[in-house]
């Protein structure tokens, strides 16, 4: 609600005009590169995405944001309820879990801001995923395994959908900036539970994670196999199909 | 842009006035800084060093780095910064700072062989585009020190980040812009990784100084990221 109030201070069509309407127009407009400097296109966004594009947001792009916003609002109320659920979280580390749920309901009022009427409920979740995290609440170690396979599987989300957003400048550069967040909360979990921040390999240490990290161990970037082995796969992120990832998550998803 | 013509613009006066003492030595930095960021020429339109480049008498074509334009560019930008990482961090691998642990080598020599990767990748997807091989100046790096390594080894990784992010939504092909993608969220980690050691355990390593209030990460448009790293390269008119 603060949010809607700095956004709708700073609507201005003229700007969402520059912003989202064509590629061509990005590519001339040195001023755009001075507003992507100061970072004021993530405020800008909503404005942007309400007035810019009319009627409302093109059905592919507001799929996509729907989408994203599905993987943000299971992240901000697992982070939410993880917070409060007691002694769940031991002090030490209660720091880095706020500063993730932060952007993570950041990141929600983001993409409702941008969506606006588009975006979708908050559905209700299981964070259980129907018993297999049964203690997900209160075990540390349950907690901070779902955290982990959450940023990593946010990580490979936002960048499978990253080509479906080319047509819109703006929105693919604030989900891009989303992408890079997903990936610090993930590289922190990881060393928390003692893991190496990136993925080598497929590997994960627990046989309830392994799903997530299907795939991971792809040692072909761009047709060219540079023969490093393990350091190949972590120096490389993949991507997940939007199938895949509700195919990873769909249990955690009542309605 | 505007930002990058200013100074240039003071500098001329300055040098005409030949001013002595403190205050030439801050000019002639800001002169020797704003030369050297030819070095790195984008041709591309998207950005203003193309502004900065034009006009420059000082230097032959044959001076520059051209990063070129379009895709191309942008992927150019992306070597130069991986070269610039894969030389640090393989610097601060050949001997490890004073006090080092086991675990903070394994994350130095990870990163490098990440960084490595990420360089190799790049020239070999450029192929006969690719910008030369850069050199790096790091004089400003105190290697035997933990503090020094890690503070500069966060500066370019979010620097990378900040690179990508920025850069990302200007390519055309959706195979770069997925290769770009599959890098910039492994730069992410190693920032992440890197502040967690310098302050473990806390905000840091998604620190506010980098991720806004919308949650977004830094995204720079190219002239800025050649000006944040055109310290630590040595211009070429200087290699034989």
């Amino acid at each position: 609600m603060t949010q809607r109030t700095i956004l709708d201070a700073i609507d201005d069509p003229e700007l969402g005009g520059r912003l989202v309407d064509r590629r061509d127009a990005l590519a001339r407009s040195g001023r755009l590169a001075a507003i992507l400097a100061v970072g004021s296109v993530p405020v800008a966004l909503a404005a942007v995405a309400r007035s810019a594009f009319g009627q409302g947001i093109p059905q592919s792009v507001a799929e996509v944001l729907n989408f994203a916003l599905t993987l943000e609002y299971l992240e901000s109320e697992f982070y939410t309820r993880g917070l409060a659920a007691g002694t769940l979280i031991p002090s030490a580390d209660r720091a880095v879990f706020q500063q993730i749920a932060k952007h993570e309901a950041a990141h929600v009022a983001f993409l409702q801001g941008t969506l606006g009427p588009a975006a979708i409920p908050k559905p209700t979740f299981d964070l259980t995923a129907r018993g297999a995290f049964g203690d997900v609440l209160l075990s540390y170690t349950t907690f901070k395994a779902l955290a982990q396979a959450f940023e990593d599987t946010g990580v490979r989300a936002y960048k499978g959908q990253a080509a479906g957003l080319m047509a819109s400048p703006a929105v693919l550069g604030a989900a891009l900036q989303i992408h890079s967040v997903e990936a610090r909360h993930a590289a922190e979990v990881r060393r928390l539970r003692g893991q190496r921040a990136w993925i080598t390999g497929n590997e994960s240490d627990s046989a309830r994670l392994a799903r997530f990290y299907a795939g991971e161990g792809n040692l072909l970037q761009a047709g060219i196999d540079l023969e490093g082995g393990d350091a190949d796969t972590e120096a490389f992120d993949e991507p997940l199909t939007r199938d895949q990832v509700l195919g990873l998550i769909g249990t955690f998803i009542v309605a | 842009m505007r930002r990058f013509l200013q100074p240039r613009k003071v500098v001329a006066m300055r040098d005409s006035q030949r001013p002595g003492g403190p205050e030439l030595e801050f000019f002639s930095r800001v002169a020797r800084a704003t030369t050297r960021r030819q070095f790195l020429r984008w041709s591309g339109l998207a950005v203003g060093v193309t502004a900065v480049g034009c006009g420059d008498d000082t230097l032959g074509p044959d001076d520059a780095f051209e990063l070129g334009s379009g895709d191309v560019g942008i992927l150019n930008l992306a070597y130069a910064l991986e070269q610039m990482d894969a030389a640090f961090f393989t610097q601060a691998t050949l001997h490890f700072y004073a006090g080092s642990s086991a675990e903070e080598q394994r994350v130095l020599n990870d990163i490098r062989a990440h960084e490595v990767a990420h360089r190799d990748l790049l020239k070999g997807v450029l192929g006969s585009a690719a910008i030369g091989e850069l050199e790096f100046d790091f004089s400003t790096v105190d290697f035997t020190s933990r503090d020094s390594v890690l503070t500069f080894g966060i500066k370019f990784e979010d620097l990378g980040v900040a690179a990508y992010n920025g850069a990302g939504p200007l390519l055309t092909s959706a195979a770069n812009l997925l290769l770009a993608g599959k890098i910039v969220s492994v730069e992410a980690r190693h920032a992440a990784a890197l502040r967690d050691l310098i302050v473990p355990r806390t905000a840091f390593f998604a620190g506010d100084d980098v991720v806004d209030a919308n949650g977004l990460d830094r995204a720079l448009p190219a002239a800025q990221v050649l000006a944040e790293a055109d310290p630590y390269i040595v211009p070429a008119a200087s290699l034989t």
